[in-house]
Formats: C-alpha cells, sequence, structure tokens
C-alpha cells in the first residue's frame, strides 16, 4: 500500500552543514502493517517520517500510497491521508481551544470545511464515547481548553484525534519520548488498542528498543539515511536487545555508543 | 468646567468609539484570533474614508453603496497583505507596514488631494435624520450601535462554522492545523482579508460621521486598536464566551474615546492622546513579563527552606 522508492533527501546543499538524511531509501509497507523503526541520532527516522507527510520537498524518488503519487503534494492535501502524532505534545493539539473543538477539526480532515456548524451535536455524542475508552475522564471535561491538560493527556488526544478519521496510515514519530516512563507506557498501550481497534497501517519512531521489539508485527532499523535491518513475523517475536545492538555495533563499525539509544 | 459641554463631549465620544469600535473587532481577528500585529490597519482604515469620500463627493454615490465598497476596498488591502505574507513569506509586521506605506500614496490618489469634505452631501446620518427626525447624535450613535452589533453578531456565527474553526487553530497552532488538511495560507490570506474589510468599513463610517475624509485618518489606528482590546480585556476579561469577547472589544473602544475625552477636557493637548495611547499598550504588554520575572525571584529560597 506504501510503496518508497529511490527517496533522497539531502539538507543544506552547498553549505558545510550538507547532511544527507535519506540516501535511497527503498520501502515497501503492506496494509495492516505496524512497522516500528529504530535507529541513532540523524538516522534518518524522524526525516523518512516527515517525507511522508510532505513536510519538506524529496530532492528525488516517489512516493506511492494505494497506487497514489503523493511524492509532490502538499502537506495539507496529503494530511487526508495521513494521521500524525509528534514528539511535543504541544505541536498536536490547539491549546486555546476546546477539547471537543480539537476533535472536531481533527473530524474534518480530508473533509471540505464550508460555513456548516464547526461541530454538531452527534459529533459530541460520538467524541463522549470515543473518549471514554482512553479511561483518562476526559469525557467529562470535553469544554476545559487543551492548554489545560497534561503531556500524556494530550498525546492521548492526539493520538485519538489521528485515528478519528481513519487514515491510510499513523504516522507516530517519538511520540512518547517526551513522556516520563509510567505515561509513556499508558500512551503505548492506547497506541495499541487504537490501531488494533480500527486495523490502521502504521509506523512508529522510537529510541526505546524494548518497545520497538514488543510493538507491531515488523522493525526496521536505520543509519546514516539507510535501511540496514528489516526483519518481520516470528524472526522479530524472537529478537532481544542484545540482537539490536549487536547489529548496531555491526552498522556503525564498532563505534557505538550512542547518546539516546536507552536499553531500559 | 461647563457640564454641558462636557457631557455633549462624553456623547460623542460613546459615539466615536461604538464607530471606530468596527475597526478595533478586526484588529481582534489578527491580533488575538491569528495572533499577529497586522500594521496594514492605518493604511486601510484612511483608505475605507478615502474611498467613502470620494464616492459620494466626487461621483454622487448613495452613502450605503459607498459603505460596502470602501468595505471591499479594505479587503483589497488586506489581501495585499495576505500575498506579501503567505505566499512571498514576508513576515507579517512588515507586510503591513509595507501594504500602509503603499496606501499612503494610492488614498492620496483615489481622493486626488489629501481632503475631501462632506458638505451639503447625504450621508447615511442625514438620510436616518430624515427618515425618523432623530437629532443628529442620535441618528449617528444608533448607526454605530447597529453596524457594531451586526458585525459582532456575523463574526460569532462565521468563527464557528467549519472555516471559523479552522482559521482560529490556526493561531493557535500552524502545525497541528496543517497535519488536519487545513491550507493555513488561505486561512491566513481570509483573516487578514475580513480584518481590513472592518476596518474599512469603520473608517467610511468616521467619514461619513465627521464630515471628511482625509488621507491621515489613519494614523495611530493600530494602536488605538490595540490599546482598546487591551482595556477591553481588563474590563471585561474574566468572560469567556466568544461572543462577550468580540464585545469587549467594542467596549474597550468607546472606553477609551471617553478616557481620551476627559483628557482633551482636562486641557490636554490632542496630539499627546498618541503617546498616552503607546503607553497604554506598552504597559499592558510589560506589566505581565515583569510580574513574572518578579515571581520567579522572589520564589527563589536558599537551601530551599522557608
Amino acid at each position: 500500500m506504501l510503496k518508497i522508492t529511490n527517496v533522497k533527501k539531502t539538507f543544506n546543499i552547498g553549505t558545510i552543514n550538507e547532511k544527507m538524511a535519506l540516501n535511497n531509501i527503498d520501502f515497501k509497507m503492506n496494509q495492516g502493517d505496524f512497522v516500528t523503526i529504530i535507529g541513532g541520532n540523524g538516522a534518518g527516522k524522524s526525516t523518512l517520517l516527515n517525507m511522508i507527510a510532505g513536510v519538506y520537498p524529496i530532492d528525488a524518488g516517489v512516493i506511492l500510497l494505494d497506487d497514489v503519487d503523493i511524492s509532490r503534494l502538499a502537506e495539507h492535501t496529503r494530511a487526508k491521508y495521513l494521521g500524525r502524532v509528534f514528539q511535543d505534545p504541544m505541536r498536536g493539539t490547539a491549546a486555546g481551544m476546546e477539547i471537543q473543538e480539537n476533535l472536531a477539526l481533527a473530524y474534518r480532515r480530508g473533509k471540505i470545511r464550508g460555513l456548516r456548524w464547526g461541530i454538531t451535536k452527534e459529533e459530541k455524542e460520538l467524541y463522549f464515547e470515543r473518549l471514554k475508552e482512553l479511561d483518562l475522564g476526559l469525557e467529562n471535561r470535553m469544554s476545559s481548553k487543551v492548554g489545560l491538560l497534561s503531556g500524556g493527556q494530550r498525546q492521548a488526544l492526539t493520538l485519538l484525534m489521528a485515528a478519528l478519521q481513519k487514515p491510510k496510515i499513523l504516522l507516530l514519530d517519538e511520540h512518547t519520548a517526551a513522556l516520563d516512563p509510567k505515561t509513556a507506557k499508558k500512551v503505548l498501550d492506547l497506541t495499541d488498542l487504537i490501531v488494533n481497534e480500527d486495523n490502521l497501517t502504521a509506523l512508529m519512531v522510537t529510541h526505546n528498543m524494548k518497545d520497538a521489539i514488543r510493538m507491531g508485527n515488523r522493525l526496521i532499523m536505520m543509519h546514516e539515511g539507510r535501511i540496514i535491518y528489516d526483519v518481520s513475523g516470528e524472526e522479530k517475536k524472537n529478537l532481544h536487545v542484545s540482537d539490536l545492538l549487536a547489529k548496531f555495533e555491526e552498522a556503525s563499525g564498532g563505534e557505538f555508543a550512542n547518546d539516546r539509544m536507552m536499553l531500559s | 468646567m461647563n457640564v454641558g459641554g462636557v457631557l455633549l463631549a462624553m456623547q460623542g465620544a460613546l459615539t466615536q468609539g461604538i464607530l471606530w469600535g468596527v475597526m478595533v473587532l478586526g484588529v481582534y481577528i489578527t491580533y488575538k484570533i491569528l495572533n499577529i500585529a497586522d500594521l496594514t490597519v492605518d493604511g486601510s482604515f484612511a483608505m475605507g474614508g478615502c474611498v467613502c469620500a470620494m464616492l459620494i463627493v466626487n461621483k454622487g454615490f448613495n452613502p450605503a453603496l459607498a459603505l460596502v465598497i470602501a468595505t471591499l476596498a479594505g479587503v483589497v488591502a488586506g489581501a495585499v497583505t495576505g500575498i506579501l505574507h503567505t505566499v512571498f513569506e514576508i513576515p507579517a509586521i512588515l507586510s503591513g507596514i509595507l501594504t500602509q506605506i503603499a496606501l499612503w500614496s494610492i488614498n492620496l490618489r483615489i481622493m486626488g488631494r489629501s481632503n475631501i469634505p462632506l458638505l451639503k452631501v447625504e450621508t447615511i446620518v442625514t438620510q436616518l435624520m430624515a427618515i425618523t427626525g432623530l437629532s443628529q447624535p442620535i441618528a449617528t450613535m444608533l448607526i454605530g450601535i447597529v453596524f457594531a452589533l451586526l458585525c459582532i453578531a456575523a463574526l460569532y456565527w462565521f468563527f464557528g462554522t467549519e472555516i471559523g474553526c479552522a482559521l482560529r487553530a490556526t493561531g493557535n497552532n500552524e502545525d497541528m492545523v496543517r497535519a488536519l488538511g487545513v491550507n493555513t495560507k488561505r486561512t491566513k490570506m481570509l483573516a487578514l482579508m475580513i480584518s481590513n474589510g472592518l476596518v474599512g468599513l469603520s473608517g467610511a463610517l468616521v467619514c461619513q460621521n465627521q464630515k471628511y475624509g482625509d488621507v491621515g485618518m489613519g494614523t495611530g489606528a493600530i494602536v488605538i486598536g490595540l490599546a482598546a482590546i487591551v482595556i477591553g480585556d481588563m474590563l471585561l476579561g474574566k468572560l469567556r464566551s466568544f461572543g462577550s469577547k468580540l464585545a469587549s472589544a467594542v467596549v474597550g473602544s468607546v472606553v477609551y474615546f471617553i478616557i481620551r475625552a476627559i483628557v482633551l477636557q482636562l486641557g490636554m493637548d490632542a496630539n499627546d492622546m498618541k503617546l498616552i495611547s503607546a503607553i497604554i499598550v506598552a504597559l499592558a504588554l510589560c506589566i505581565p513579563i515583569v510580574l513574572d520575572k518578579w515571581k520567579l525571584k522572589s520564589s527563589y529560597t536558599t537551601g530551599g527552606a522557608k
């Protein structure tokens, strides 16, 4: 369903800060796949997600989504196919607007916005039910401003918003990295719940190798803008953190002492 | 002090405050909702007045139709700033300054001179007086109240619609809105157009009330707008509904012009009013920051013990 062919991206071309973020990426994903992505800093994980989402234009290559070429579509045009959750809990929601208003904005992703009311009574009932599933008590605070919520609550809400209109792909960019371990676990559990419930296709970047092994049905490892390891099914289930570390050592020529690869 | 004179001045201030209140609503859209300071306002306010005066005096237009065209002129001015800001990614403040400066020359071209008096021509005020037999001050105030209420009602409705919600969210979190499929360039553009349309309308209303259009009538309008929003926020900031926030912008405008009238009655030079407006806005922006810093400093204790 997602087919990435020969995608390249270099930042700051022609300057001293030139950095090849994606180096001829070829990647295919099937309907219902839940792929976790790991790799060190600057490996190109987030760039890969941003290229799919259209945050910056790619230098070369093709991104096909269900046989539609989305490589050159504007970010807001592609948004109709994609649900996104960011690392920074502040980025996924509008702090100055109510919880239900945020959901109503997400409910209209991919639809033409006109002069009909921005939120209807039936919708509110739907939002109440969906918020209840999160089990955070948010269903009783639907007219509270999102700015009053904690980071974990905001990430949970963003997840719900991303899935409210079923996306073709859910893009999760280290969406638990800014949370404390307990909250991170809660948000990951919700991620599993939402992905399974709607049978979503998802890509999740993480720095936590245990999570990367535990979640999803396929795992890829990136290094210097390339996919260096791709494992799925039974083989992935039987992976251990030590296997991944060994892979890393191998890929980086033994210099592995990465700052943010956590072993927790 | 002459009591009758004071009352008359207050009544005039009230009317002026309401008519300028329509402009403040426009500034509210950009400053509070879109979260940018749009300096086009000085130019588009004068443009509204100049277009209105030119059409009524030189072309013999119906004064109500002149209001409509002045509003559209404001919309176009907003669109120019919008294009500079969204398509060419010039910072919002600079885009507004460029349009504002350009409008000075354009407004002079529109009128052909720097001032057109509206003497012996019909305005919406004289028309209303002829129909109802009301006195001029009452008729003007009535017109102001009707326009302000209509604008508040229209904005209240608009910002509740799907497009309006997307626009509010654009001022809140652009990244998120784009990820939810909204073209934020378009929403910003729309906000600037609506805002400057209201500003142009207000300029035309003020022009018909004061009976002249002048190329300099918009000078400092943005600061008056910001001061009025700040005052309205201070007085009615506790009210949370969107409608009351819009109303507080107009109330702020009225209070601003009443303060101004009092200051003038006390014998101050009218030219000092711009200094006072600037001080009001500067204080309103400084106080929260100074308070925050003071709180941080004063909460420091050595060793953590009290």
